[in-house]
């Protein structure tokens, strides 16, 4: 992205809660204006520690986060005007699904027309159109995390910070949910700071994703990027399916590596975080990248017995046992009807040296 | 429910709901057994002796025993005038029979509850009557006192006719029932229980306000803070719980006297000048600082458990809404503590209303609440049917108050934690 002015800003942001431990270290994070940003990782990985300190309830250890170029720590929550999701909803309880929603705009002096307006397009928007009168306690897990999207984004903040805004939705409602927010976010503009666990959701919808894990963002890039391109064994391994080889670098060239695993076996690899000879790596290969039957041009070429077959519908999984790994996975196409792909049977994989990344040979 | 056509049975070819009963009614036996001596207990200690007062209360057969005669001879009597010499007869005839059966004395104490002044001339009475002679009472009687000749005290002794009467719960009101069997008011100087059941509410009401005030924001401290912190606050709270009540009331009183603790600092920092040291106990001001903190830990916890419960994203999310620090505590946090505030109050209120050692020792005269006259009366004078009315009232009026709540906030929106 290149957006001219960074809206967001994350400038050496550290954060402990109890002195001991760091659960956000060395945070520097910039978003742009009407960016979508999502991050995604691990449970207790700091994320909503982030976006707590974003909002103005937990202040940086040390560092600065910067709204709009200003130090954010002099702003009180209440006038940062970021719109917020929270992981539990917190709808106030007392209040009807109309109260809380008109509460941000009460707050702000809108005329009673002009709430009445705003509460009924936000609630049309999350497709909960008649339920104003209803209680928080009366409406299902789902209907109360649409109630506190709406209740976000009805005042037209900036910002919007969202903490699995859709986690209790089944995968219908979550998916038209996705449109709407996406859709939300494309129409007025608005900032979005997005949490999640659902890859395929934080893959769809987001312009970066910052993928978090112990406090610290492994990698922030668009979503083919962070796929095709990860950068750590981590991001390659929590991104989609991923097949790895745990190997010693025994040649290294421009743009090439002899990575030699503990099979005997040698594969050529693009060597990404591997510099020297010696180092111990990991070899990343997406399932889909591997051929079957490949030609004789293919640098890596290597043979296999088939262990598993899993029908997926319009794919098949193929489990393999590929060079000392058991779980070596490969994506078939429903419409390649082989006879020869049979458990038990040995076939012949390859890739491109280009496609097979050696990471740091760190495990999650 | 089964409908008749479509009866469920159980594989041994009972109905269902039979079957279903038959079990339920012995898991009901064996819960009731569990409470019975609880029930026991709750019917003999506390629901009996409330019959016993409302019984006690409204029994006057004493006096209707003591006076046969003298009743059904009165019965003709207008008590405009003198009653007739048949009254006096008769009258005279069951005043000797009470002599020999050395009764007397229990009657005189309660026609002097009906009317001051009947003690001594009931003696006079007692000493004179041994040498009258048979015939003309009426002028016998007259002659021992002149109050003997006064209508106001036959009048009063026809009021005790009946075997069963409200008119101490008239006298707790400060009123009587006239002649003609009107309800009016005691004579101005005499007026006092009036004056106290509204200090008994007025106390009980600013106890409640001040406690109200003190523990909220030390409730919202507790619920709060971290655990390490909250937890020694909780102690300091409930410490009055492990002191003897009588030992706090005292500890007050050593205090609050004239020259206490804090009448001699105020002096010692020079606020107050030494002759015009603060009278702040045997008064209103005494009863005020001391029961506002006897029951403040009846606010306390009521709130803190309810506090407790209020996500803090709650408040958080008001403040991410564009809620300013106030707004969002008075249209998000205070409201989701009414029902803590509601048990609280109640609570702390109906404690307060009956209140007794508390008043009883730092209250003095303009201090003292109608408990204190209750105890009075049960201690001093012993007209326990006049402290069972009293009490019988308060109780009421604590029923009354648990109505008016019920109706204003709902009964089930309490929360005692
Ligand atoms: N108020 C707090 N006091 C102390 N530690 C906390 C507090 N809040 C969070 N933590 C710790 O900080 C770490 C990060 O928590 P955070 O809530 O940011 O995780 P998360 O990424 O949002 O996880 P999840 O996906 O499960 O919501 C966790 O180890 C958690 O235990
Ligand atoms: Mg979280």
């Amino acid at each position: 992205m290149t957006s001219l002015k960074s809206f967001v800003k994350f400038d050496k942001v550290d954060k402990s809660y109890d002195g001991k431990i760091l659960v956000v270290k060395d945070l520097n994070l910039d978003i742009n204006e009407g960016e979508f940003i999502t991050m995604l990782g691990p449970s207790g990985s700091g994320k909503t520690t982030c976006l707590m300190m974003l909002a103005g309830f937990e202040t940086p250890t040390n560092g600065e986060i910067y709204l709009d170029s200003k130090p954010i720590s002099r702003i009180p929550p209440h006038k940062r005007g970021i719109g917020m999701v929270f992981q539990n909803y917190a709808l106030f309880p007392h209040l009807t699904v109309y109260e809380n929603l008109a509460f941000p705009l009460k707050v702000r002096k809108f005329s009673k027309d002009e709430i009445d307006k705003k509460v009924d397009k936000a609630l049309a928007t999350v497709s909960l159109s008649g339920f104003e009168k209803r209680m928080p306690n009366q409406l299902s897990g789902g209907q109360q995390q649409r109630v506190a999207v709406a209740r976000s984004l009805v005042f037209d903040p900036q910002l919007v910070l969202m903490d699995e805004p859709l986690g209790a939705l089944d995968k219908n409602l979550r998916e038209s949910m996705q449109y709407e927010i996406k859709h939300i976010h494309e129409n007025i503009g608005v900032t979005v700071v997005y949490v999640t666990h659902d890859q395929s959701e934080a893959l769809t919808m987001s312009s970066r994703i910052a993928v978090f894990n112990d406090g610290k963002v492994q990698q922030l890039s668009s979503p083919d990027k962070l796929y095709e391109e990860p950068v750590n064994s981590f991001v390659a391994e929590f991104i989609g399916e991923n097949n790895t080889f745990t190997g010693e670098v025994i040649d290294i060239s421009a743009g090439k590596c002899k990575v030699k695993l503990a099979s005997g076996a040698e594969i050529i690899s693009n060597p990404i975080r591997v510099k020297s000879k010696g180092e111990k790596t990991k070899v990343s290969l997406r399932p889909e990248r591997a051929i079957i039957d490949p030609d004789e041009k293919m640098e890596n070429k290597h043979k296999g017995k088939i262990e598993e077959i899993i029908y997926h519908g319009d794919h098949a999984r193929v489990r393999l046992n590929l060079l000392g790994n058991k779980e070596f996975i490969l994506k078939i196409p429903n419409s390649s009807a082989r006879m020869d792909i049979k458990q038990g049977n040995e076939i012949s994989v390859g890739w491109k040296s280009h496609d097979a990344r050696a990471l740091d040979a760190k495990s999650i | 429910m089964s409908s008749e056509t479509q009866k469920i049975l159980t594989t041994d070819g009972i109905p269902l709901e039979v079957s279903l009963k038959k079990v339920e009614r012995r898991n009901k036996f064996k819960a009731f057994l569990l409470v019975a001596p609880l029930l026991l207990f709750l019917l003999i200690v506390y629901i009996s002796p409330i019959i016993g007062m409302l019984f006690n209360s409204v029994d006057d057969r004493m006096v209707t025993n003591a006076l046969p005669k003298t009743f059904i001879a009165m019965e003709k009597w207008d008590g405009k005038d003198l009653p007739s010499e048949e009254v006096f007869e008769a009258f005279y005839i069951d005043f000797q029979k009470l002599i020999e059966e050395e009764r007397d004395g229990k009657l005189s104490t309660q026609l002097n509850y009906e009317k001051n002044g009947f003690k001594s001339i009931i003696k006079k009475l007692r000493r004179k009557s041994k040498s009258f002679e048979e015939g003309n009472y009426k002028e016998q009687i007259m002659a021992v006192h002149e109050r003997w000749a006064n209508v106001e005290y036959w009048r009063a002794i026809k009021r005790r006719a009946p075997a069963y009467s409200y008119s101490k719960y008239l006298k707790g009101v400060d009123m009587y029932q006239n002649e003609s069997g009107r309800f009016v008011q005691v004579e101005e100087d005499r007026r006092i229980y009036k004056k106290l059941w509204v200090r008994t509410l007025k106390i009980a009401f600013y106890v409640t306000l001040f406690c109200f005030l003190m523990a909220y924001p030390i409730a919202h401290l507790l619920a709060t803070l971290p655990l390490k912190y909250s937890n020694l606050l909780m102690i300091c709270v409930l410490l009055p719980f492990w002191t003897s009540l009588l030992v706090r009331t005292a500890s007050w009183m050593i205090l609050l006297q004239q020259q206490g603790v804090i009448n001699d600092f105020l002096v010692w920092i020079g606020l107050v000048a030494d002759d015009k040291r603060l009278v702040m106990m045997y008064n209103e001001t005494g009863t005020y600082i001391a029961m506002t903190q006897i029951l403040l830990p009846f606010m306390v916890l009521p709130l803190y458990s309810v506090m407790k419960t209020i996500s803090p994203s709650l408040v958080r999310a008001g403040k991410s809404l564009g809620g300013t620090p106030f707004i969002t505590f008075w249209k998000v946090y205070f409201p989701l503590t009414i029902p803590g505030i509601g048990a609280g109050s109640l609570l702390v209120f109906i404690l307060a209303i009956g209140y007794y050692i508390t008043p009883e020792l730092v209250g003095g005269a303009s201090g003292t609440l109608i408990s204190n006259q209750i105890a009075y009366h049960m201690k001093y004078t012993l007209d326990w049917s006049f402290a069972s009315a009293m009490g019988l009232m308060l109780l009421t009026g604590v029923l009354a108050v648990y109505w008016v709540y019920n109706k204003l906030v709902g009964i089930d929106n309490i929360k005692l934690g």
